[in-house]
């Protein structure tokens, strides 16, 4: 297969999953309780990308010890907690995260 | 003016902070994606076609070490799947526009744009609120097309050891700061953050994000429920 067939082939199964459940569901399949839980949905999501970015190395294994990026993580969730700033939460992981391999 | 354009504006406005590290993030996918062998044309068809950061650099992964078609292909739809979920909180507030308005805004269904519309949905009652969305994934756009291209020209000049990949999940990070407070919250991060971890490489197709945040989702239904109870 090409690069652009497999390119646009990506592209499609992307946009189909952003696009099916926007035009699949109906306002009155929706109560209070799914609408409940749905709002769970970025703490059910989010996490399945930060935990591989941080505690994997770059062939996939769990990486506990000098793994700065954990000193850094924990930095920038501690910033965040405290000051509920994104752009500080961002800039404390960044900035720990280069003190400790840089220092 | 108008109504529609102050809601776009303050989407843009609401999304900006966190298009922060999108940029180092464009950066990075524009100098692998020459780096392994795509075309200055192809890497910005990705951006333009795919238009998912997230995605593209799996993409990327996989192509360079040999895996097959259909592997990437699913494994593109696998980490996009996340969209699903997003698509059912959205679809409840535009499922009165017209097909042509959800097509458009499929296409800006982001991370980032929705973690702040979804805010804003929630508190406002304006019928045309979507504009909020647009506004958002409009910026996003512009940011990663435009970082693509700059990671592009800038090629190898960026040194690989500043590890701006890492702004990644700090960006997811600072996306759930308010939700790190919330003890049920707290319990459904740690579910699905595990089983993304534990099963990434045991779940195939890396199909760890979705099954992740699918016990993540089936978690707080089990503890919202067990929690009315006790009210």
């Amino acid at each position: 297969m090409s690069d652009w067939f497999l390119i646009i082939y990506c592209g499609l199964i992307t946009y189909l999953t952003r696009f099916s459940m926007i035009a699949l569901l109906k306002k009155e399949m929706f109560n209070n309780r799914i609408r409940e839980v749905l709002s769970y949905v970025p703490s059910a999501i989010f996490p399945a990308i930060i935990f591989p970015a941080i505690f994997l190395d770059n062939s996939g294994s769990i990486q506990l010890e000098e793994n700065p990026k954990i000193l850094a993580a924990i930095i920038a969730m501690g910033v965040g907690i405290f000051s509920r700033n994104i752009i500080a939460t961002i800039f404390a992981g960044l900035a720990s995260y280069w003190t400790i391999i840089f220092i | 003016m108008n109504s529609n354009f102050k809601i776009f504006l303050k989407g843009i406005t609401d999304v900006s902070p966190l298009m922060i590290p999108v940029v180092p993030f464009g950066l990075i996918f524009g100098i692998l994606s020459i780096d392994i062998g795509f075309s200055p044309l192809a890497t910005m068809g990705m951006s333009l076609i795919i238009f998912g950061g997230a995605s593209q650099i799996i993409l990327l992964q996989l192509f360079s070490g040999g895996a097959s078609s259909l592997v990437i292909i699913s494994s593109v739809g696998a980490v996009n799947s996340r969209h699903l979920l997003y698509g059912a909180v959205v679809s409840e507030h535009v499922s009165d526009l017209k097909l042509i308005w959800k097509i458009i805004i499929s296409y800006f269904l982001i991370d980032q744009a929705f973690a702040v519309s979804n805010e804003y949905f929630k508190k406002s009652k304006e019928k045309n609120k979507y504009f909020h969305l647009i506004g958002g994934g409009f910026t996003c756009w512009i940011i990663w097309q435009s970082t693509t291209f700059l990671g592009i020209i800038l090629g190898a000049a960026i040194p690989e050891k500043l590890g701006l990949s890492f702004a990644v999940p700090l960006t997811f990070l600072a996306i759930l700061v308010n939700d790190f407070r919330k003890m049920i919250n707290v319990i459904v991060i740690l579910t699905s953050g595990l089983i993304a971890l534990f099963g990434y490489n045991y779940i195939p197709y890396k199909a760890y994000v979705i099954v992740a945040a699918f016990v993540g989702l089936l978690t707080a239904y089990i503890l919202t429920k067990v929690k009315k109870k006790y009210e």
